[in-house]
């Protein structure tokens, strides 16, 4: 090998393009396409007595109006339940456009078709509808008393009671040394990416076929959900997610109303249709998530390990469960972490309110699951005077202890069996990272400063890359260049660099020749999708199959041609050659070549593969029985469960005790996710994942009111940290390679994000001696906190007694 | 008098080009550039001037492209992101440091953000003396007003002190 | 959220601009960096909108021993780096430095923030402060307006009919004072949860005879609170600054909003006073 591609910061093959302008994003393509707009509802819950659009059809520029009553065939029908589950017993959908009732603020009732968005707004503008208001349910906790029912035939508004036991939990507390009861809370926050969603679909009538463009993350599944809806032959439509300005998970929920209205339109209309959503359509119409009550009972002995853990919860899924009951599964599974906890019961209900749906965000629900599980090791700690850390340490799984099984199914159906880890190593790197045992002096010195300084940890273990597959397609050229497809979509991750890394690694070609493809159903056609931290797992692994059986067939023919035993070749910089012997080469491109027999020479290269071109072996078909022509390969990669990746994060706070303001001075980061691929691209994602986690924990939450009116729908109020709010992050690695895969990989896309609200709460805890059981946590509900006399107090130094 | 317009015929001169497009009054110029003369590079994030994505230069100074009307540019220069790498003469580009360091130090992921960035950095850097070493306030002040949701920030602010470090070394 | 639809006019004279803004519906853009989200938004549709960027003579700051007037299109950025404007008035380049971010800054004028009226603005509070007063062109000539009777509550003013804010004056910081200005905001740049500015005054025994505040994002309109009487007659080292942001609280009336409670709100004018208060007497030693 000239140069090692695999593990290296290779810089990214995307940035080119849209550091200089040139990137393609949805609302970048389709000039002069007509402009789609909603009217969305603006009560949370309410029947709709009319829609009168007399007012609106006589605006210059308006093209069509739809109502549910436009809607025929599956249209009609309610939206699919993406991932059905036995425990989801009431699921409920929305439809396209809403059927006689809305169930929160922001679903789509009437779509308007208009030359521009401009004329499109103010069509919507004119459109009246009347609605008769219902009785609202926003929390968890009033869904929970169902005073109200969000939906009329679910009165309890649960839609699924989510259980799983390892053992006779109760017995198990009974027996325990010690117990503890607590309830604590987490709010909602949201995806966010910086590009909304956007719809873009071209209807070709000569050819009756539809082109979609959309930013997702599942463009296969979108294209099967249009074909199904529009009642349209699957080779008929066609899927494309061109550059993603983010998803971090909003955009793994397909198909939106959105993109089914606009490919509807489209060809009703005989005309490109286009719709980009704004941000408050986006606040209010996407997804949100996090929002959980945990009541959580946990059993220990004297030397603080846990004998039993109960935990009971309740999970807002907002007005609709199109994406079934995948972040309470998450948090149910994930909740135990890196612990040996011998006997777990978890029961979460999952209950519907009139607020807009909750499906996942960038860790689906195993923030709250981390949250959980580390404040309670840090109760035990501080029950039993012990170093939060030694508490940790004591319950942790042993590296001798895998594979482990947990005796819990995952959101894949498949066991939690963690495939290798070594937990103890990260917490002796994040105990040196962050100067665990110096905080005595830290604190000193900030109170010297007039603040209060406290630290908090977190661990983690994130469940990444489940199934059920991906594939991937590698083609040689016989210009040299390597064509790669995947299915799955890309939002930022990289991945047409870190795929390129490995096509150059198993192929021996250069970066430069590679060429990656990801989500357009065009190259490939099956595909799951980007989520779950799944993607350099499934697809890195499939892709690397593909290439190596691009280089198995690549060495049959060189060997043919170079007359030598395959075993004697290799590949180095697109170069076939005999092991020691120079000279005694072929370029990959000849090979390209050669592995198409041709009749025709249409140009120059195709000249060697033509009939008359050298002598050939005539007592052979040109191309052989169960071989195919091209020097190309489609593999896939189907692992039989997720691979476990891990970490541990540190976070340390000062508080200013006048003011109440939390900084989050230091931030310390030990992750493990196995072999990297791309150790720049691993820390990118991390840092991004760390803004998310400090963002949840002290700025962002949906504010919703009584009336399930959302307060705060835009920038000024939701507040997404600017680099002003996010620490510089100091990171370690550790890799513990999988061996569930043939690349050794685990996922790393969501690992930043997970601790974060976990251990900020417990950083605050520690600096003011104060129980945080509710997060995020603002300076002013701080300041009431330290003022209320019935606050719990807790002791602020390691092995201080409470 | 004035007239009271619903649409205008502007000129503007972006990226050194003079453009001549009829508007309606009320377009945005983030619109303009991005659906009137095609310039996607420019980016809508929130249409309320909070995120910074369509941050561009009017008359070399970044404002928000979604807080400005097309009309009230009438007559002046624009620049956008894809204005800001040099034409090298030989049919490709020289890319701003800004750019390059982006590039460099992996300061995007989605990119979506981007565009925003470069042209507030780029302004911020060369407004300033480009002989002497970027401080930290500096960096802070530069990077600090646009969001992004993917990098977390450290490799922006990374970039910024490389892009200093190369105008650094370009005027010397 | 795209505008509603408007008439646009861009007149080259206060006369023009004037005539314009008498048709019903017409409003002024400035610096737009308050309407055009409000626009977007569709929480504002003016008729016609009469934008001022072309009228000559509005975008000069002048400094005289008196004071600084600011024209109406000073930009927040202009002002914040007008050297001169900050040796005379220093509040005036440390409040506008809490305006935002640059590229709003650059864009935004000072005295479309006061004409904006916005309680949770850094300069309607300076203006207030400082005991300064705008000038307002009207078809009957320009009047000039004391703050105290140019706000009358959120977002609305004492003017009505057509009128152009044509410059806001600021008195020039009087000899032996000092001025301090300091936020609270969730993010930096945000629009402050509360904020202070603050300036004192010393006798020439260096003893406080005047120590006065106005709040950012506190009431409805700005106000200047007296705090002379907790710190008078004290030397700048004893003057009790921690009783001047008791008092300071009890004067105030702040709201409760989704970012701080009302309580929250009067702490920080307890704190802010505090430390602003004992940088603005260090400062009036100085000086």
């Amino acid at each position: 090998m000239t140069t090692k591609l695999f593990g290296e910061p290779v810089r990214r093959r995307e940035d080119l393009r849209l550091i200089t302008g040139r990137g393609r994003y949805t609302d970048d393509i389709g000039h002069g396409a007509l402009a789609a707009a909603f009217v969305r509802s603006p009560y949370a819950h309410a029947r709709i007595t009319d829609i009168d659009v007399d007012g609106a059809l006589d605006v210059e520029g308006v093209v069509a109006v739809y109502t549910y009553e436009d809607l025929v065939g599956p249209m009609a029908e309610p939206l699919p339940v993406l991932i059905p589950h036995p425990q989801l017993t009431a699921p409920r959908t929305g439809y396209p456009l809403a059927r006689d009732v809305v169930q929160h603020v922001g679903e789509a009732v009437v779509m308007v078709v208009a030359t521009d968005r401009y004329v499109a707004e103010d069509v919507c503008d004119r459109i009246v509808v009347s609605y008769e208001e219902l009785p609202v349910v926003v929390g968890v906790d009033a869904a929970r008393a169902a005073a109200h029912a969000v939906h009329e035939d679910v009165p309890d508004n649960v839609a699924a009671r989510h259980h799983q036991e390892t053992g006779d939990v109760e017995a198990a507390l009974a027996a325990s040394a010690h117990t503890l009861s607590f309830t604590q809370y987490i709010e909602r926050s949201a995806c966010m990416p910086m590009e909304g969603k956007g719809v873009h679909a071209v209807w070709d009538h000569d050819d009756a076929s539809l082109r979609v463009h959309t930013s997702t993350q599942a463009s296969t599944s979108v294209r099967a959900a249009i074909a199904a809806k529009l009642q349209l032959s699957l080779e008929k439509v066609e899927v494309v997610a061109p550059d993603v300005g983010g998803g971090f998970g909003v955009k793994i929920v397909h198909p939106w109303p959105e993109e089914l209205l606009v490919p509807m339109a489209a060809i009703a209309l005989g005309q490109p249709v286009h719709w980009a959503e704004d941000r408050r359509e986006h606040f209010i119409s996407s997804a949100h998530e996090r929002e959980q009550r945990q009541e959580i009972t946990v059993g220990y002995d004297d030397e603080g390990r846990v004998t039993a853990l109960d935990v009971r919860g309740w999970h807002d899924n907002g007005a609709y469960t199109p994406y079934g009951i995948i972040v309470p599964i998450v948090t149910a599974t994930q909740l135990v972490g890196p612990y040996a906890i011998p006997v777990y019961r978890v029961r979460i209900d999952s209950v519907y309110t009139n607020t807009v749906i909750v499906t996942p965000y960038r860790g689906a629900g195993r923030p709250q699951g981390c949250y959980a599980m580390e404040r309670t090791m840090d109760r035990i700690a501080q029950d039993l005077g012990l170093d939060r850390a030694e508490v940790r340490r004591r319950n942790l799984i042993g590296k001798d202890q895998f594979p482990y099984d947990h005796h819990l199914t995952f959101q894949d159906g498949r066991p939690v069996i963690y495939d290798s880890g070594d937990y103890e190593g990260l917490l002796d790197k994040l105990i040196a990272l962050v100067g665990w045992d110096s905080m005595d002096a830290r604190r000193e010195e900030a109170a010297s400063r007039g603040k209060q300084l406290g630290v908090g940890m977190a661990m983690y273990v994130e469940g990444t890359g489940p199934g059920p597959y991906e594939g991937g397609h590698v083609q040689v050229l016989g210009s040299g260049k390597v064509l790669v497809s995947t299915g799955l979509t890309s939002q930022g991750q990289g991945h047409e660099t870190a795929f390129a890394q490995i096509v150059a690694h198993e192929l021996g070609v250069p970066i430069e020749d590679v060429e990656v493809t990801t989500g357009d159903t065009r190259r490939f056609g099956y595909a799951v999708g980007t989520f779950a931290s799944r993607a350099a797992v499934m697809s890195g692994n499939a892709i690397a199959l593909a290439a190596r059986g691009v280089r198995a067939k690549a060495l049959r023919i060189a060997a043919d041609v170079l007359e030598a035993d395959v075993e004697d070749l290799e590949i180095d910089e697109g170069l076939v050659q005999v092991k020691g012997t120079p000279g005694a080469s072929i370029p990959l491109r000849t090979v390209a070549v050669l592995s198409n027999p041709l009749r025709y020479a249409f140009d120059e290269a195709a000249r060697q593969a033509t009939q008359f071109a050298g002598p050939g072996d005539d007592s052979k078909p040109p191309v052989a029985v169960g071989d195919a022509p091209g020097l190309e390969h489609v593999d896939y990669y189907s692992p039989i469960r997720s691979t476990f990746a891990s970490g541990a994060h540190a976070a340390v706070v000062e508080i200013d005790p006048t003011t109440w303001e939390i900084d989050v001075v230091d931030y310390a980061v030990v992750h493990d996710c196995g072999n990297i691929v791309n150790p720049m691209i691993v820390e990118g994602q991390v840092h991004g994942g760390v803004a998310q986690g400090v963002g949840g924990a002290l700025y962002e939450r949906m504010a919703y009111d009584g009336d399930g009116q959302l307060q705060n729908a835009s920038f000024m109020d939701f507040l997404m940290p600017y680099a002003s709010e996010v620490p510089d992050v100091v990171i370690d690695h550790q890799e513990t390679p999988s061996p569930l895969n043939p690349l050794g990989l685990k996922g790393a896309g969501e690992a930043g994000v997970i601790p974060g609200t976990a251990c900020i709460a417990s950083a605050i805890e520690d600096a003011v001696g104060r129980r945080i059981a509710a997060m995020p946590i603002s300076p002013t509900e701080l300041y009431d906190l330290v003022r209320d006399p019935d606050a719990e107090r807790v002791p602020t130094r390691e092995g201080a007694p409470a | 008098m004035t007239d009271v317009s619903t649409e205008r015929a502007i000129t503007v001169t972006v990226n050194g080009v003079a453009r001549g497009t009829t508007v309606p009054v009320r377009r945005l110029l983030s619109d303009a550039l991005r659906h009137d003369l095609e310039l996607t590079g420019t980016h809508v994030g929130c249409e309320h001037g909070v995120c910074g994505a369509c941050t561009v230069l009017v008359d070399g100074t970044p404002v928000r492209s979604c807080l400005v009307l097309a009309v009230q540019v009438d007559g002046k220069a624009v620049t956008t992101v894809e204005g800001l790498a040099r034409d090298d003469g030989r049919g490709g580009e020289i890319l701003h440091p800004v750019q390059e360091a982006f590039r460099e130090c992996h300061a995007l992921q989605c990119g979506f953000c981007t565009p925003g960035f470069l042209m507030t950095m780029a302004a911020g850097l060369e407004a300033r003396d480009a002989s002497t070493d970027i401080t930290e306030e500096e960096v802070d002040e530069i990077v600090g007003g646009n969001l992004c949701r993917c990098t977390g920030y450290a490799n922006i602010k990374k970039a910024c002190r490389h892009a200093a470090g190369l105008m650094k070394e370009a005027a010397r | 959220m795209k505008p509603a639809p408007f008439g646009y006019a861009d007149p080259t004279s206060l006369d023009e601009a004037l005539t314009l803004l008498a048709e019903d519906g017409a409003k002024v853009l400035a610096g737009g960096q308050s309407l055009l989200p409000l626009l977007s938004m569709r929480l504002a549709s003016p008729a016609t909108l009469v934008d001022i960027n072309r009228i000559p003579g509005l975008d000069s700051v002048a400094v005289s021993g008196a004071g600084v007037r600011v024209g109406a299109l000073v930009r927040h950025a202009d002002l914040l780096h007008h050297a001169e404007a900050a040796r005379v008035q220093p509040l005036l380049a440390r409040a506008t430095a809490n305006v935002a971010h640059p590229a709003i800054r650059n864009r935004g004028t000072t005295v479309g923030s006061i004409a904006h009226a916005d309680p949770s603005g850094e300069m309607t509070s300076v203006l207030a402060l400082t005991g300064g007063s705008v000038t307002v062109a009207t078809p009957g000539g320009p009047q000039t307006v004391d703050w105290a009777d140019f706000f009358v509550g959120p977002l609305e003013t004492s003017v009505h009919g057509p009128a152009v804010v044509t410059e806001a004056f600021f008195p020039a910081l009087p000899p032996r004072s000092g001025t301090a200005f300091e936020e609270v905001s969730r993010r930096k740049g945000d629009y402050a949860v509360c904020g202070a500015g603050v300036t004192v005054t010393l006798d020439e025994d260096s003893r406080v005879t005047a120590a006065r505040a106005a709040y950012i994002s506190v009431g409805l309109v700005p106000e200047v609170h007296d705090l002379t009487e907790a710190v008078a007659g004290r030397t700048v080292a004893e003057a009790d600054w921690a009783a001047a942001g008791a008092l300071a609280r009890t004067l105030v009336d702040p709201d409760g909003d989704l970012h701080a409670s009302a309580d929250y709100r009067r702490l920080l004018v307890g704190v802010l006073t505090e430390r602003t208060l004992a940088r603005a007497a260090e400062e009036a030693a100085s000086r």
